[in-house]
């Protein structure tokens, strides 16, 4: 590496990476948080105190646009645009659109909070935002593209880290869902009030494409990018097959935007196109534990460093939540375990594990990495505060998952229970009673996850007190071939 | 079902696009020397600007910075 410098070697644009990685731990506190407060709205429903405003169907989505968007999608900004500026060895291209992307996402937050509490609503999950929400959402995602490739056409390295093309694949995915399924006639700007373009199973199917693909490239290719970035640098290692990272990748992008319709197994979307999100939702499973098995395997030889760095451990352990989620998912969407695990908290239970355990942990391991980094310090405030983070997000997610895996088949075994005269054994409120226990239980599984968050909240807050914003230089250039 | 007139001719096209992309990758050597790619991340330099490094003399006119990238 050039150990000289010049008086005017550039420095990387940073500033929109720290903004966006300390929104992400604020945005992972209020969208946790709200998510408790509707874990207990279910076992005590009371809870919505009568307001309008805080009833559980409009919490819900608050909590789901929260983690995924404001928490997960402040994540994915400050790590693609870090890892593309290190790894291009190049600044951002355009640095103030950089900037309007990291103003603009924080607006379309805002308008989130404040309009689905007030009931407006698209009703399409994971889409709810209104119109004029989307509108603002397309503007700053073409932004995030055009800053993104934009860097990486301006790279000073030949090759593309395999990290990109996970970043590059999500940002391009995410763009063509988005706007795809947002379609709508507007019909007020104030309500915000529109009406789907498409009708009926139509507009299930483009929910559902959309819905599946959201998960697969907004929550798996995307976070997969910071797996083959913060892993390697976090455990001072080359990724165990770059090779296999490479397959991962395109079979990935291959096979994924295909198995949306398993969303829709025995419903009135056609029978042969459920079948067919079912084997394209079971080929999955190849390229997801190819990645699982290449990320952990880097550790191969080095596993003594997984007992002594915390931030190691919420890396590897996300990725064993990958393999387990990626492996639940292929099998909950065959038709005939659908028919078991379908409307029932089982699903709730998979989101979570791949949610929490998954996104929720890599997320937090590549921010314990990056943002000392960002505030000139070695490490963050406390480790041992990385620690009891861990333990105590673990913990929450194995009380969380367990609790509803068992709600879950439960469920299904009562709806389908029947006597022989062919009535139904379970009344529907008997099996909402039955599963009082586990959402008590799943709540407070749910609160020790908020509490992690919370000591996050604290342990970023004095690193970032300690520390102060500092000018990385771009390293010159080393001659290769 | 004609929603599904607009959705698999777009997922083909998007297989296209993505064999294209593909195809360019593999072409423009992005994978010639793969396992070599894996271990460069781990040597980027990262010193803070403030940090104290003497000023080395006697620099070419262009940095080399700006030449790199081409191969």
């Amino acid at each position: 590496m050039a150990s000289s410098s010049i008086t005017t070697q550039p420095v990387y644009s940073d500033t929109v990476v720290r903004g966006f990685a300390l929104a992400a731990v604020v945005y992972g506190i209020v969208g946790m948080l709200v998510g408790v407060i509707i874990a207990a709205q279910l076992a005590w429903p009371e809870l919505n105190l009568g307001i309008p405003w805080l009833s559980y169907g409009r919490l819900r989505p608050l909590h789901t646009n929260a983690v995924i968007f404001a928490f997960g999608g402040s994540v994915l900004f400050a790590t693609s645009y870090h890892v593309v500026q290190r790894t291009c060895q190049t600044r951002l291209f355009l640095p103030s659109l950089a900037m309007f992307t990291f103003i603009g996402w924080n607006l379309v937050i805002i308008a989130a909070v404040i309009t689905l509490p007030l009931g407006m609503t698209q009703g399409k999950e994971y889409a709810e935002l209104e119109w004029p929400i989307d509108l603002l959402i397309a503007v700053v995602w073409v932004s995030y593209a055009i800053v993104f490739f934009g860097t990486v056409g301006t790279r000073k390295i030949k090759h593309i880290y395999v990290a990109n093309w996970f970043f590059g694949a999500f940002i391009i995915a995410v763009a063509l869902l988005h706007i795809v399924n947002s379609v709508a006639i507007p019909v007020s700007v104030w309500p915000m009030k529109s009406y789907s373009a498409y009708a009926g199973v139509q507009d299930a199917m483009v929910q559902w494409w959309y819905g599946h693909n959201a998960v697969g490239f907004f929550l798996t290719a995307g976070f997969l990018g910071m797996m083959y970035y913060y892993i390697p640098k976090q455990a001072g290692r080359p990724v165990y097959s770059y090779r296999l990272s490479i397959v991962h990748f395109w079979a990935l992008i291959f096979t994924y935007m295909w198995a949306g319709p398993h969303h829709l197994h025995y419903t009135a979307l056609p029978d042969w196109a459920q079948s067919v999100g079912m084997i394209f939702s079971l080929v999955l499973l190849a390229p997801s534990w190819g990645g699982m098995i290449n990320g952990i395997m880097t550790l191969s030889g080095a596993w003594n460093k997984l007992r002594d760095d915390p931030i190691l451990k919420f890396l590897i352990v996300s990725l064993s939540f990958y393999g387990m989620s990626t492996f639940e998912g292929p099998m909950m969407s065959i038709k005939t375990v659908n028919a078991l695990s379908h409307y029932t908290d089982w699903t709730v239970g998979h989101v979570h594990s791949g949610a929490l355990g998954w996104v929720g942990l890599i997320s937090m391991g590549s921010l314990y990495h990056l943002i000392p980094k960002m505030f000139g310090r070695e490490k963050m405030y406390s480790t041992r505060a990385v620690e009891l983070h861990f333990w105590i997000a673990t913990i929450g997610i194995v009380l969380y998952i367990a609790a509803m895996w068992i709600a879950g088949v439960m469920q299904g075994l009562m709806w389908r229970a029947v006597n022989p005269d062919g009535t139904l054994v379970y009344s529907f409120v008997e099996s909402v009673k039955a599963t009082y226990p586990f959402y008590v239980i799943r709540l407070g599984g749910g609160l020790l996850y908020l509490t992690g968050m919370i000591i996050m909240g604290w342990n970023t807050l004095m690193t970032v007190k300690s520390g102060k914003a500092v000018e990385a230089r771009i390293p010159l250039v080393v001659a290769h071939a | 079902m004609d929603i599904l007139y607009l959705l698999i001719p777009l997922s083909a096209v998007l297989v296209l696009l993505i064999l294209g992309v593909f195809g360019w990758a593999l072409h423009r050597g992005q994978f010639d020397d793969v396992e070599r790619e894996g271990r460069r991340i781990l040597q980027e330099d990262v010193s803070p600007v403030d940090a104290d490094q003497s000023r080395p003399t006697g620099l070419p006119e262009q940095s080399p910075y700006r030449q790199s990238g081409q191969s």
